[in-house]
């Protein structure tokens, strides 16, 4: 497992969210969700519907171990890896032109310009972006989305969400979606068997890249359900500012109560 | 003969002189905080690379190479104090050891496997800003692999006295602290449990971890 991989473990429910389709199985996951309001002792301020969101994480947990892990499992064990590697760099391409405009959105001009010369690259070079050239000539990836976009400009979180089959969020990012939509170039595939086949593939695609960092949590969490939305709040506020947020160090021995004081982070 | 014994004062004279130069240098002069990062990272990164044993997750090889390079570096009991929150103050000193080590053991374990894929990595550091006289400071740091390079910073703590160096008391990677990611699950169980209770999940939490990795191996 590569440092990456573990890193990944991270981004694993925006990215599938990003990726998956909406399906309509609300009648279901209400069912689930009732079972699950209960009252929730102990909470946190940035997750004011914890007792929904534990219930929606439990349905999608339930869904990735009967059908998502198991096809990503299959798909990992049987395509040798350079096919995995060639599909894994074909979806990044088109990612990294979505990339492209939210930097530019965001003013990162370092950022906006490798985006730009990745895709060139890749898009040519690389043969339609199978092959990560860019990658060999040090030309560094810096995924960037709307929910991010919003975020550099002032746009807070708000309170985190689970969406269902999608995963983690935050309501601005959650209402980035519709943008992120149309941003995501699988989706101007015109040809509707062709789009849902790709949409289908880069999520199995997704999935597999983080059947490792997924095992790694597994492992690490005592509670899965905390430690994905501790470290998916952290990992956005953290992007938002561009790798270096406002010094918010609660591990100083007068640290504030439990649980992780919102006070010094009106704005994350 | 003359010429030899000369020769041989010169050399004396001069390793001598170069000892004298260098070693107050070294007592004088303390490590600086991201300098004494680069060493260890570099010296732990080699190490790996030059360990199939490790690299292929000889888990009593990969313990040893935690306590013998990293753990001297790490204030661990407070890290394991902040994860723990203020319930670590009502903790007795045996709650307080069992604690460390069975967070140390959650660790190590389950971030044993990424030390396997360690091959050409380069780390490089961001600049510092910090002040002379900080005693506590931040450590940027960046993994270049290829694609996307990996943020690691790490939160390092001057230890007093003299000459006795930094010590790393958290650490993020893209972002996300270690120490801040264990906060509310601790809390939850200490809350429902009592300190006693989090010993004993995150005891089973270990076994559990290590029956699954025999059986993997």
């Amino acid at each position: 497992m590569t440092v990456n991989q573990v890193s990944h473990s991270i981004r694993l429910q925006p990215l599938v969210a990003r990726r998956a389709r909406l399906v309509q199985g609300g009648a279901v996951v209400a069912l689930v969700l009732l079972q699950a309001c209960t009252a929730v002792p102990n909470k946190d301020p940035r997750d004011p519907l914890e007792s929904w969101n534990r219930g929606v994480f439990g349905f999608n947990d339930a869904v990735d171990r009967a059908v998502v892990k198991p096809v990503a499992t299959a798909y990992h064990d049987v395509l040798p890896n350079w096919m995995r590697t060639g599909v894994n760099n074909f979806f990044n391409n088109l990612d990294d032109v979505w990339s492209l405009v939210n930097n530019a959105l965001q003013l990162r001009g370092q950022d906006t310009a490798d985006s730009f010369g990745r895709v060139v690259v890749n898009t040519t070079m690389g043969l339609g972006g199978l092959l990560d050239v860019a990658s060999e000539m040090s030309m560094e990836r810096h995924p960037a989305n709307f929910g991010l976009t919003l975020g550099r400009w002032g746009v807070g979180p708000g309170p985190f969400v689970v969406l269902p089959f999608l995963g983690s969020s935050t309501l601005r990012d959650t209402l980035a979606l519709p943008v992120e939509y149309k941003g995501n170039l699988v989706n101007s595939v015109n040809d509707v068997p062709t789009r849902d086949a790709l949409t289908l593939v880069n999520l199995v695609d997704t999935r597999a890249a983080y059947l490792k960092a997924g095992e790694v949590v597994e492992g690490a969490a005592l509670d899965k359900y905390s430690f994905t939305r501790d470290a998916y709040l952290q990992r956005r506020r953290n992007q938002v500012y561009d790798g270096n947020p406002p010094d918010e160090d609660s591990t100083s021995e007068e640290a504030p109560p439990l649980p992780a004081a919102p006070a010094s982070a009106p704005q994350q | 003969m003359m010429k030899r014994t000369f020769l041989r004062r010169i050399l004396a004279a001069s390793v001598l002189s170069l000892t004298a130069l260098v070693v107050p240098v070294v007592h004088a002069e303390e490590e600086a905080p991201d300098a004494m990062i680069k060493r260890l990272s570099s010296d732990v990164l080699e190490t790996i690379k030059n360990d199939k044993a490790i690299r292929a997750g000889d888990m009593a090889k990969v313990v040893a190479l935690v306590d013998s390079r990293i753990m001297p570096n790490v204030n661990f009991q407070r890290m394991t104090a902040a994860a723990v929150g203020p319930a670590w103050r009502q903790a007795t000193p045996e709650q307080q050891k069992r604690l460390q080590e069975e967070f140390k053991t959650l660790l190590v374990r389950t971030y044993a496997g990424a030390l396997a894929q360690v091959s050409d990595q380069l780390i490089t550091m961001k600049p510092l800003r910090a002040a002379p006289e900080d005693k506590e400071v931040l450590v940027r740091s960046e993994i270049k692999g290829s694609g996307e390079s990996i943020q690691l910073d790490y939160r390092l703590e001057k230890t007093p006295g003299q000459g006795s160096g930094w010590r790393i008391y958290n650490l993020n990677v893209l972002g996300v602290w270690l120490v801040e990611t264990y906060r509310s699950q601790f809390a939850s169980e200490i809350n429902t449990k009592g300190l006693d209770g989090l010993i004993t999940t995150l005891t089973e939490r270990n076994k559990a971890n290590s029956s699954n990795g025999t059986k993997k191996a």
